[in-house]
Parts: C-alpha cells; sequence; structure tokens
C-alpha cells in the first residue's frame, strides 16, 4: 500500500512538473503547481512529518498559489509566446542540467546506508509523542530566536510588498498634482 | 494491517524524485518566457529540496531537518509577496510579462 500511494503521488508530482513546463497559459502551469504541492503534502505524510503535511497544504497550495493565481487575473497574463531563450541558456544551462541531475542521481544511487520508509516509523522514540510535539519543543526552546527573526522577515516582506505594489500610485499623485 | 503499515519504499526513490524535481524546476526556470512561471519554477525548486530535508529527517530520526522545511516555508511566503509585488510594479512600467522584453534596467 505504501508503494502504491508512493508511485500514485510521485506520479502526480513529476506529471504536475512536466504539464507546468509544457502550458503556456500561467493559471493551468499554476494550477499543476498546486498537483504537485499537494503531492508534496501526501508523500510528507508518508515519511512522518505530518505537521508539514499541513502546513505544505495550508501555506504553499493554499495562502502562496492563492496570492499566484491572485497576481495572474489581477496583470491579465495571458498565452506566454514561445521564444527558443537565449543563447547562454542553451549552451550552458541545458548540459548543466543534465549534469546535475547525473551527478545527484549518481551519488543516491551509491550511497550507503540509506534507510526505507514505513508508514509505522515515528521520529519519536517515546510512546505518544507526536511529530508535532517534536517540533514544537525544538521550535520554541532552542531555536525560539530564529522563529521569532522570522515573523520580522515576514513583517518586513508585507511592509516590502505594500509598498512596491503602491509606488506607482504615488507617481501618479505626483504628476497629477503638478 | 500490519503488513501495511510494514511496507518499505527505499529513501532513495524520494531523494531521486526530488533530485527530478529540482531538475524539472531549473529547466522550466530556463525555458519559460513569463515572468510568473519563471517565479512558479523557482518555488518547484525549493519543493524538491524540502523534500531531501523530510526525507533525510526521515532517515537521521532526527527533527532538525522537519525544521529546515519550516523555516523554509516561511521564507518563501514572504519571498513569494515581496516577488509578486516587484512583478505588479515591473508590469506597470513596462505593460509585458515577457521576460525577453525586458531586459534593461532603466527605461
Amino acid at each position: 500500500m505504501h508503494l502504491i500511494f508512493f508511485f500514485v503521488f510521485a506520479g502526480f508530482c513529476l506529471a504536475g512538473a512536466i504539464n507546468l513546463l509544457l502550458q503556456s497559459h500561467p493559471t493551468i502551469s499554476a494550477l499543476s503547481l498546486i498537483v504537485v504541492m499537494v503531492s508534496l503534502a501526501v508523500l510528507y505524510l508518508l515519511l512522518g512529518a505530518e505537521f508539514l503535511a499541513a502546513a505544505q497544504v495550508i501555506v504553499y497550495a493554499g495562502a502562496i498559489m492563492v496570492l499566484f493565481s491572485f497576481v495572474i487575473m489581477l496583470l491579465n497574463a495571458s498565452r506566454e509566446e514561445r521564444t527558443m531563450g537565449s543563447s547562454a541558456a542553451r549552451v550552458v544551462g541545458f548540459p548543466a542540467v543534465v549534469v546535475i541531475l547525473a551527478v545527484i542521481a549518481t551519488v543516491i544511487l551509491h550511497a550507503q546506508g540509506l534507510g526505507v520508509a514505513r508508514l509505522s516509523d515515528n521520529l519519536s522514540n517515546v510512546k505518544g509523542q507526536t511529530n508535532l510535539d517534536l517540533l514544537g519543543v525544538e521550535l520554541f526552546t532552542k531555536l525560539l530566536l530564529p522563529f521569532e527573526v522570522t515573523s520580522i522577515l515576514i513583517l518586513i516582506a508585507i511592509l516590502g510588498a505594500v509598498a512596491l505594489a503602491r509606488h506607482d500610485g504615488e507617481e501618479q499623485e505626483r504628476t497629477g498634482e503638478e | 494491517m500490519s503488513s501495511f503499515l510494514q511496507q518499505e519504499v527505499p529513501l532513495s526513490w524520494y531523494l531521486l524524485l526530488s533530485a527530478a524535481l529540482f531538475s524539472l524546476g531549473v529547466v522550466g526556470f530556463l525555458i519559460k518566457r513569463n515572468l510568473i512561471t519563471v517565479f512558479m519554477s523557482i518555488e518547484l525548486m525549493l519543493n524538491g529540496v524540502n523534500l531531501s530535508f523530510v526525507t533525510f529527517a526521515h532517515q537521521w530520526n532526527a527533527v532538525k531537518g522537519q525544521i529546515f522545511v519550516f523555516f523554509v516555508m516561511m521564507v518563501a511566503a514572504a519571498e513569494a509577496a515581496v516577488g509578486l509585488a516587484i512583478i505588479i510594479a515591473v508590469f506597470r512600467a513596462r505593460a509585458t510579462l515577457a521576460v525577453d522584453r525586458i531586459d534593461r534596467m532603466k527605461l
């Protein structure tokens, strides 16, 4: 059953990613990216990361992709025109991708001591302690400072996004005054 | 039920899937010509790397990998907000989303 789940959702993942590349309309690309993210959430569940599976669906497939589709609709993005890209991408980019994939795959396939994943596996050795308990304790004791710094980062990002997106309106107001 | 729980999948398959997702993200970054889809390819790369982190967290029975993924998600959310705001600003200035036509620093 675990094998079947893995193959089905790994297949969805790859199919969604390839569809993202092949489609020329950004809306359809965004929808295939949502398929990839939800399938990844199922794979996280198989690997025993329940909290991350939920966060993946809520944050990635929910918040971030809604933002993407909102911007696509706001800017009325239409079909992209296909060009062959820059010559640098053709000459350096694609061989580099092939080399990266080949190197990573060789390293993984020759790696010793890589384990197996079972559905019954749990990161905790203590009975009754869930994945969320472990994450919460680690996050709010040892890693409290990085956690708080991240909240400041998000606050700055919100302010930056607002400032960037409304910049044009201010200029129009200024030219209107003149 | 016990056979359902005991079935095994080698972790190397998860890592290969993550490498494939990352490479597809890089290919998308190179071939897509729309600013928004280029940005989506970056999200795809981030997701591929996240899968590696979760796999290694499972391998080493440590929660640190999952915490890394949590922080990557938070930073990706911030990055998406700022990036899309920049895309809106670029669209207002150039009235196009095609990366081939956005090739000057200054108007």
